[in-house]
């Protein structure tokens, strides 16, 4: 998702994203956090990256992964405005954002999405790849490489600062 | 005096875990289905549609309804002319591995809160009530932790009024917004002792949604929270709960304790009697 694309979005407005995504939760977003803070080398480029906040189960034969929904977006807040300052552009999860990741999302002109909250196994059919890329140590919370296609997202908070949960 | 094997309950508990965390409740799917008739918003009648369609897939595909597979949480029932042979909690634990293994759910327990490290299907948190008769009822209920996180507690004075419980009651709900995954079934535990009023709102959920309850209390609330413009998401709608169970409990002139449990729109649960 380039620049341009992200300024035209909306806050409310749905789209299908196809593409790569990595997901990352609790564990793997404190590691993160704290080797920028470090200056450590991260193991996913985060520049232009889009992040997907899903613990997803295992996978039964045949599947490409197992149910993978997203997960309570506000626990990743403290650490977000440092992800954004290193590059990453949006973020899938679901539930509201905090005033400063929202002031940061406009700072760093990225894009927060929502994604079907409580349902992955209808997630599960967008979904083409999935691959354990770092933190295996951490299981269902490792990050993973996704490759999904027509993955339906709202747009929760755009690179303007506006606010899905504002609105209400 | 009847005797059960272990073995047997490990079985049991395997099968109620893939079950319940593949299946959705028919009562659950039922008032959704209900809730997307009349429901007014266009938005919240697609999202509705999602949940639906996510649940008929998970059966379909013997997918996990939702990737949260929970802790698992066993009610047992233990009728006092029961024996079991060999080691319950171990059996209950070894089914609850050998069924979150079997369907791939989710490994989402950590032994020690403030180490964490690596997650496991088990232990389970088991809950055994001791009760007349010559059965074993077993209950699991895979809760995830999205609304497990929302969970309050508050021990008013003996004195409060009715309406200051509500208040308590609505304020909850609305602090806890879309992140409990509305539409949410909505547990309270009223009386007993701060743990017990908590344990009262979890069983509260365990309670079949069927038609219109009989309690006044219940009926207000729900009206109340439905009107609350939450809805699916977060993103509005008039389908904010499901349902709202009261469980009560006898108490202390001294107190009146307060609790609220919430599941979402995902709410699992299997029970088998023996």
């Amino acid at each position: 998702m380039n620049d341009s694309q992200i300024k035209k979005l909306k806050a409310g407005d749905e789209i299908k994203l196809s593409g790569v995504i990595y997901t990352a939760r609790d564990q793997a977003h404190k590691r993160l956090a704290a080797a920028i803070k470090s200056g450590k080398r991260l193991p996913i480029d985060l520049k232009g990256a889009i992040i997907y906040y899903c613990g997803p189960t295992g996978k039964p034969g045949g599947k490409v992964i197992g149910s993978c929904g997203p997960t309570t977006s506000g626990r990743m807040d403290k650490f977000t405005p440092a992800l954004l300052k290193t590059g990453l552009k949006g973020m899938i999860g679901k539930g509201a954002r905090s005033k400063e990741v929202i002031d940061a999302i406009k700072r760093h002109k990225a894009v927060y999405f929502l994604a079907h909250a409580g349902c992955g196994a209808l997630i599960n059919k967008c979904v083409k790849k999935a691959k354990a890329v770092a933190f295996k140590d951490l299981g269902p919370e490792a990050i993973h490489k996704l490759e999904v296609k027509d993955f339906y997202l709202i747009v929760g908070v755009d690179s303007h600062g506006r606010d899905i949960y504002a609105k209400k | 005096m009847k005797i059960i094997s272990a073995d047997r309950i490990s079985r049991i508990v395997a099968d109620l875990c893939v079950r319940a965390n593949l299946y959705l409740r028919p009562d659950v799917l039922a008032r959704l289905r209900r809730a997307r008739k009349a429901e007014t918003s266009k938005r919240a009648k697609r999202l509705l549609d999602a949940i639906i369609d996510n649940a008929l897939i998970a059966r379909a595909e013997r997918l996990a309804i939702c990737q949260d597979t929970g802790l698992p949480v066993v009610f047992v029932e233990l009728g006092q002319n029961v024996r079991v042979s060999g080691d319950l909690k171990k059996a209950l634990n070894q089914g609850v591995d050998a069924g979150y293994k079997k369907a791939c759910l989710r490994q989402s327990v950590i032994r020690d809160p403030l180490v964490r490290g690596r997650s496991t299907h088990s232990p389970a948190l088991i809950h055994v009530d001791i009760v007349p008769g010559n059965s074993l009822k077993i209950t699991v209920l895979p809760k995830g932790f999205g609304c497990e996180n929302k969970s309050q507690l508050k021990m008013f004075h003996p004195t409060a009024g009715i309406e200051e419980l509500k208040d308590f009651i609505i304020n909850t709900v609305k602090s806890v917004g879309p992140d409990a995954c509305p539409p949410y079934v909505v547990g309270i535990g009223i009386g007993g002792t701060a743990d017990y009023a908590s344990l009262l709102a979890k069983k509260a959920l365990l309670r079949k949604i069927k038609g219109k309850t009989a309690d006044r209390l219940e009926r207000e609330l729900l009206a109340a929270i439905n009107k609350l413009n939450i809805g699916p998401m977060g993103l509005g709608g008039r389908t904010t709960a499901l349902a709202v169970n009261i469980e009560k409990s006898h108490t202390h002139i001294a107190g009146l304790p307060v609790a609220l449990n919430f599941s979402c729109h995902a709410l699992r649960s299997a029970t088998e009697a023996i």
